[in-house]
């Protein structure tokens, strides 16, 4: 006969992830690399962003990128051509982030004896990827002019969970009615701890901002602050 | 939005808790979600219903999900209220100092095992 028995659990769907990450965390602290995950809203411009922050740091840093898209390897290419650091492409299989296994992955997937800085470019998206904690040393989000400075509101999760938000395409700012002012408050109104800086990609402007908040982390990890 | 993703999450972790169990056969698993978790139940049910045909653990079990309702409490006047019906702002004193006490949880609460004899 077929017997039913209740097992009780009460336990997060996120615990396991939570755990594996710290795990990673750990073990990136250890080898002296710090991981960067950063985050957005497709378009933004991360790649760009990404190529004219490492173009600046190369000859100081060693870093590595990985580019986490559903499909395609035209990011991973394009950070290669463009920068010439040691970049590959993970597929998340039509998932709309990473979790800390599959980051885990795409690490096994570099050389990291000598690499002071990975950057996981995480997929586009202001909604998942704040779910799942992915094993990063810190959490940077791009934010662009064109999508408003309401954002913050919208995505509140997104906004708490990150130490650092770029706000990207301040060159068109003018056109887009866009308050800088008013979005710094409203993240803060959701993190009073997050740093936030105006950059333009294109243009190059605050990216040796951007660069220098990167350069003190590195040192403040390997430092074990 | 990203229902799947927390649907596979959540399979892994019962197939690991079947495995310690020795839980060859599941009747029903039950859920709790949020009411401000980013997880919409009707949105979860069916990914749950796709993902589990593939699993012999789970194919044929039912899905229950109990949903949590948000509450925010006030550290201005220490009052606790509904959050989806007044956000972050506290509808007792009008303060913003107030921080979500619960409703942003995804919990596996309990499955009901077959045990074969």
């Amino acid at each position: 006969m077929d017997e039913v028995r209740i097992i009780e659990i009460k336990k997060s769907i996120f615990e396991d992830n939570d755990k594996d990450a710290d795990a990673l965390r750990a073990e990136l602290r250890k080898k002296g690399v710090f991981l960067l995950n950063l985050m957005s809203s497709p378009g933004s411009g991360k790649t760009t962003t990404l190529i004219k922050t490492i173009n600046a740091l190369k000859n100081e840093i060693n870093i590595a990128v990985m580019e986490a898209d559903i499909d395609s390897d035209v990011d991973a290419v394009k950070i290669k051509d463009a920068t010439g650091v040691q970049s590959i492409q993970l597929h998340t299989g039509g998932m709309c982030h990473l979790d800390a296994e599959m980051t885990r992955q795409g690490l096994n997937g570099l050389d990291l004896s000598n690499t002071d800085l990975v950057i996981l470019e995480n997929v586009g998206n202001l909604v998942c990827p704040a779910e799942f904690d992915t094993g990063a040393s810190k959490n940077c989000m791009i934010l662009s002019v064109p999508e408003g400075h309401d954002k913050p509101l919208k995505y509140p999760l997104m906004f708490s969970i990150c130490d650092l938000v770029l706000i990207n395409k301040m060159d068109v700012a003018p056109y887009f009615d866009f308050d800088l002012m008013k979005c710094k408050e409203y993240i803060k109104m959701r993190n009073p701890n997050a740093v936030v800086i105006p950059i333009c990609a294109k243009t190059g402007d605050g990216i040796d901002k951007f660069a220098t908040w990167l350069k003190n982390n590195i040192t403040q990890q390997k430092e074990g602050k | 939005m990203h229902e799947l993703g927390v649907v596979f999450h959540c399979i892994k972790q019962i197939k690991d808790i079947a495995q310690e169990n020795n839980v060859t056969k599941i009747n029903s698993v039950t859920i709790e979600i949020g009411e401000v978790s980013t997880v919409i139940p009707y949105y979860f049910e069916d990914c749950w219903n796709w993902a589990i045909k593939k699993e012999d653990l789970l194919a044929d079990s039912k899905l229950n999900i109990e949903v949590i309702p948000a509450v925010t409490h006030c550290e201005a006047c220490l009052q606790d209220y509904p959050t989806v019906a007044h956000g972050k702002i506290c509808p007792h004193c009008g303060s913003e100092n107030t921080y979500l006490l619960k409703g942003n949880e995804i919990y596996i609460k309990e499955i009901e095992a077959i045990d074969n004899r």
